[in-house]
């Protein structure tokens, strides 16, 4: 036989990290699994690409804490080269020049907080001890497949039933904060514990990262909360660079599914899903050839699994309309840099150990909410918020000895544009996130070697994720848990028998977490024991 | 009044927590940083370098320094040719360990040795049938460890015997235009070089070091990140998993080389007629088996030690600071089998990791353990397991 006609027992479609930690799961589980991905290399979204000799850029996702600690464990992943590395500092430059810079000491922190605002520098303990109680409550709901709100069989009840015993269970003031926080406003909650503008600023970013919301806009608290649910050794909220990015991370992905005996064909975009009589038994790939398998797991965005890979027309209509109108409207770009030389900040002159973790620019909330209003009305910001990380300060292999890699998350930079389109505005985006950098770091354009834009189009055009969303769906309630990606399509399977879904775009959501790899190939294990 | 070691010019303004140790009575950092875990990683993941000049360092030298150090030393220091390093062990009469350290055979009738505790008398005093000299150059050396993934590539560019050096060789070269003894040896599991240089040349040779690794993010690390990368390791600490058998008042105080699990020093001992301090009390030990305990590495299991917090409604504590005291070890039906000796969340394994003393029917691989843990000032235990040590071993360690 060749290995066109290869019979498997299950095909993954996409080697995001979703569709890795799905294939390895299901290859460990026995099951004879072919990960088929459309570009050259494994990674999706989470890859690192040497763009400029000698500099290795995470193109897109950059940094790591979302990662379930139990697919560490299950896939042996340290065995496989794990190496998350610590970050020990956050710099918050501001406006009028000075900054908050955090590190890994608590009462040092205490005091840095105090030198902006004494109330500050006391609540932050209280704020940290509620947000750790809400996420450790969250905490099983995220790492197990959800319940079927909507299925009458017992089981479902069961599990219904276990989901109020939890939430009954919890102390009243944490469910309390937890309804605030999926239903609510970061700004909210921020404002009832902190006075100062830069910190609450620094606490905001988490609540509008990859979403098209600000602080101040119902939803933003779930998307803080979401990015609050990870951890690094324990630590929630946490966050670590891997050695080589996320890139490197995916490559030890790779490197597990294969220890598992999983197949992994890089070049093999799939056209379309084949099935028979209501049933998946195989994918026609987009060079003609087919291959088949009893399980066709789909890893892409809830919009190529069921209005591109399948025929719409064999699906629920109700299913088929909540999938259209699933929101994506990504807001996020990428701008990258290599730099001859770390920056240096005027209110810190000769101190290069600024730059091990995050650098936030986003000072106040109002400075967040108006790069949010450009893109309320159709244009990117022109004063964006920034999430920038140099990684190299971690990592001396992203670079030659000496230079660096700059990574810019930059937001908003809504996907349609008003009276523009990306392939136009490109580097005119390149130019005001470097212009903002230099408004913080004079002589930041000295340092710039060479740049590097990725634009919501060109994160669907590259990755696939649609309208370049970064997380496959934007993390609206109603898109989560219960209803991601749609009502009662919430357990990773589908209308068609043998086809599964494993991207982001299902239970518990995106970033680079493998909870939906893992959940759907726990529930494809488990119906196929039936 | 504490001392200073010759580095400690350079030492002194980078430690920004102010905090200090005692070391052999010398002041040696704690941390530098406030962020331990950027040492850390530094070592696992770039370079660190470590300031380890309050070890006590002799000088053993002489026509029979090899004969006499043969007799001494219960590993065979006649296997290490000039230009090699070896780690070895010494013994008393009933083969108890009374030490551990490195040998250097910097020429031919000389070797340095380095040692936690002093040793100038005990060594001395075994001298006098030998045409030897043993000389304390404690004072006169600082030595630096320089060590993780990248030491390679800033030594080479100070000097060119550092992309010479196979794993334990050494060399006497020249940094800085100074004169040192490089030898491609450490305390971290990781690649790295240890450097023997003169205290007044101390500061050019610091210099240089940091200078070659700016570009590779050399960062000086401290006592804390020393003791968690040597547990990743699996490399014993004098005090903690051993005590010194010279100042032991019962047996229960002493340990043998084959409990500490040097065996494998021994490998070849029939063929080997040659007589050293302890070597009939090994011998029976071998054969008769009657080691009351060995030194393993266990693992905890990660799910059920999340499972016993989570139970207790708390978030489940991995903390990278190292143990080093015992926690009980128990079998099934909740026997005392032994105890932890150094215990730790490794940051890198992302696993609980121990050394410890288990009697001899629970020492092998695989074998089921319980370790107790103080849980909300209760005794619980949680379910571990024996593995092999080193728990951490990248294969450019050797290569
Ligand atoms: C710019 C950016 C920055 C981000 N930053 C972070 C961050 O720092 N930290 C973090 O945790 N998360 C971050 N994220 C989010 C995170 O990276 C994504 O949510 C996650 O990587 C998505 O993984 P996935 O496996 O579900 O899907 P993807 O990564 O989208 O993987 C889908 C894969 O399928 C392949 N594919 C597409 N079509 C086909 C086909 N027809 N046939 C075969 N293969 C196909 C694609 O090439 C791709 O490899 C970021 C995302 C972006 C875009």
């Amino acid at each position: 036989m060749s290995q066109a006609q290869t019979k498997y027992d299950a095909i993954v479609i996409g080697g995001g990290h979703n569709g890795l930690v799905n294939g390895a799961y299901l290859a460990k589980s026995g099951l004879k699994t072919l990960i088929l991905e459309k570009r050259h290399l494994v990674g999706g979204a989470a890859i690192t690409e040497e763009l400029y000799p000698g500099y290795h850029f995470t193109t897109f996702s950059y940094a790591l804490s979302l990662i379930r600690p139990d697919i560490v464990q299950e896939l042996e992943l340290v065995k496989n080269g794990l190496l998350v590395l610590n970050m020990p500092t956050t710099l918050a430059p501001m406006e009028n020049g000075d900054y908050l810079f955090l590190g890994s000491d608590h009462y040092a922190n205490y005091h840095e907080i105090a030198r902006h605002s004494k109330a500050d520098a006391e609540a932050y303990d209280d704020y940290t001890t509620m947000l750790n109680k809400v996420c450790h409550a969250v905490k099983p709901l995220f790492d197990q497949i959800p319940p079927n709100l909507f299925s009458q069989e017992p089981d479902e009840l069961a599990r219904l039933a276990d989901l109020g015993r939890h939430m009954r269970h919890l102390d009243p003031k944490t469910l309390h904060m937890l309804v605030r926080f999926l239903t609510g406003s970061a700004a909210e909650i921020l404002d009832d514990y902190f006075e100062s503008d830069i910190v609450k600023g620094l606490f905001s970013s988490s609540s509008i990262i990859g979403s098209k919301v600000g602080p101040r806009s119902q939803g933003s608290g779930l998307v803080l909360l979401f990015h609050k649910m990870g951890e690094v050794d324990g630590a929630f909220g946490e966050w670590g660079f891997h050695k080589g990015g996320n890139g490197g991370f995916t490559q030890v992905l790779a490197r597990a599914a294969q220890s598992f005996g999983a197949d992994i064909r890089l070049n093999a975009g799939v056209s379309s899903v084949i099935s028979k009589n209501g049933e998946a038994i195989g994918v026609a790939l987009e060079n003609g050839d087919e291959v088949y398998a009893d399980v066709i797991v789909s890893a892409l965005d809830p919009r190529r699994t069921f209005l591109q890979l399948v025929d719409p027309r064999e699906l629920p209509t109700d299913l088929v309309e909540d999938i259209s109108k699933y929101k994506f409207q990504g807001v996020s770009a990428k701008v990258n840099f290599a730099l001859d030389g770390l920056p240096e900040y005027p209110a810190l002159p000769g101190r290069f150990d600024l730059y091990r973790g995050f650098i936030n620019i986003g000072p106040s909330i109002d400075y967040i909410e108006r790069a949010f209003d450009d893109a309320k009305y159709g244009s990117f910001s022109k004063r964006p918020y920034i999430d920038a990380c140099i990684q190299s300060t971690l990592d001396p292999d992203m670079t030659p000895p000496g230079k660096h890699v700059l990574s810019c998350f930059v937001q908003y930079c809504p996907y349609e544009l008003k009276d523009s389109d990306w392939d136009s505005e490109r580097e005119n985006l390149g130019d005001t996130v470097q212009n903002t950098l230099e408004s913080f770091f004079p002589n930041f354009n000295d340092l710039v070697l060479h740049r590097e834009v990725v634009t919501p189009l060109d994160i669907e055009r590259t990755v696939g994720l649609s309208e370049g969303n970064i997380f496959a769906g934007e993390f609206l309630a109603p898109q989560m848990y219960f209803f991601r990606p749609a009502p009662g399509w919430n357990q990773y399977r589908t209308p068609i028998r043998g086809y599964y879904q494993c991207g982001s775009g299902t239970h518990p959501g995106g970033c680079v977490i493998g909870g939906p790899g893992k959940l759907a190939a726990q529930q494809i294990i488990g119906d196929m024991k039936q | 009044m504490v001392k200073k070691t010759p580095f400690f010019a350079r030492t002194g303004p980078l430690n920004e927590t102010m905090l200090w140790e005692h070391w052999a009575g010398y002041l040696v950092a704690q941390k530098y940083q406030y962020s331990e875990l950027y040492e850390y990683y530094s070592v696992r993941n770039s370079a660190g370098l470590f300031d380890s000049s309050p070890l006590f360092k002799y000088q053993i030298k002489g026509a029979d320094a090899a004969d006499f150090l043969r007799g001494v030393l219960a590993r065979d220091i006649g296997q290490c040719p000039v230009g090699r390093a070896q780690y070895t062990i010494w013994c008393d009469d009933h083969g108890w360990i009374l030490e551990d350290g490195v040998v250097l055979h910097v020429d031919d009738d000389e070797y340095w040795l380095t040692a936690a505790e002093p040793n100038l008398r005990y060594f001395q005093n075994l001298s006098h049938p030998y045409e030897v000299t043993i000389s304390d150059i404690s004072e006169e050396y600082g030595l630096l460890a320089l060590q993780g993934p990248h030491s390679r590539n800033i030594l080479k560019q100070l000097t060119p015997d550092a992309e010479k050096l196979a794993y334990f060789e050494l060399s006497s070269t020249q940094i800085a235009q100074k004169n040192v003894v490089l030898s491609r040896t450490g305390y971290t599991g990781d690649l790295g070089y240890e450097i023997w240089v003169n205290k007044d040349d101390a500061l050019a040779v610091w210099d240089a070091l940091m200078e070659a690794g700016s570009g590779y993010n050399i960062t000086p690390f401290g006592q804390k990140v020393l003791h968690m990368a040597r547990i990743d390791a699996g490399l014993i600490l004098i005090d903690v998993e051993y005590h010194t058998a010279r100042h032991a008042w019962v047996d229960e105080q002493r340990s043998s080389p084959i409990e500490l699990g040097f065996s494998w020093m021994f490998r070849g001992l029939q063929e080997d007629s040659r007589p050293f301090i302890g070597r009939r009390a090994i011998e029976n030990e071998l054969v008769s088996r009657s080691s009351r305990w060995h030194l393993v590495g266990i693992e905890v299991d990660w799910q059920r030690y999340e499972n016993l917090y989570n139970g207790l409604g708390l978030i489940a504590p991995k903390d990278h600071t190292p143990i080093e005291e015992a926690m009980a070890l128990y079998d099934g039906e909740h026997n005392w089998v032994g105890h932890t000796t150094s215990f730790m969340f490794s940051s890198v394994l992302k696993k609980h990791v121990g050394l410890a003393k288990v009697a001899p029917y629970h020492a092998k691989s695989g074998s089921p353990l319980q370790l107790e843990l103080v849980v909300n000032n209760r005794p619980l235990t949680v379910a571990a397991k024996v593995v092999k040590m080193p728990f951490y071993n990248p294969a450019r360690k050797t290569a």
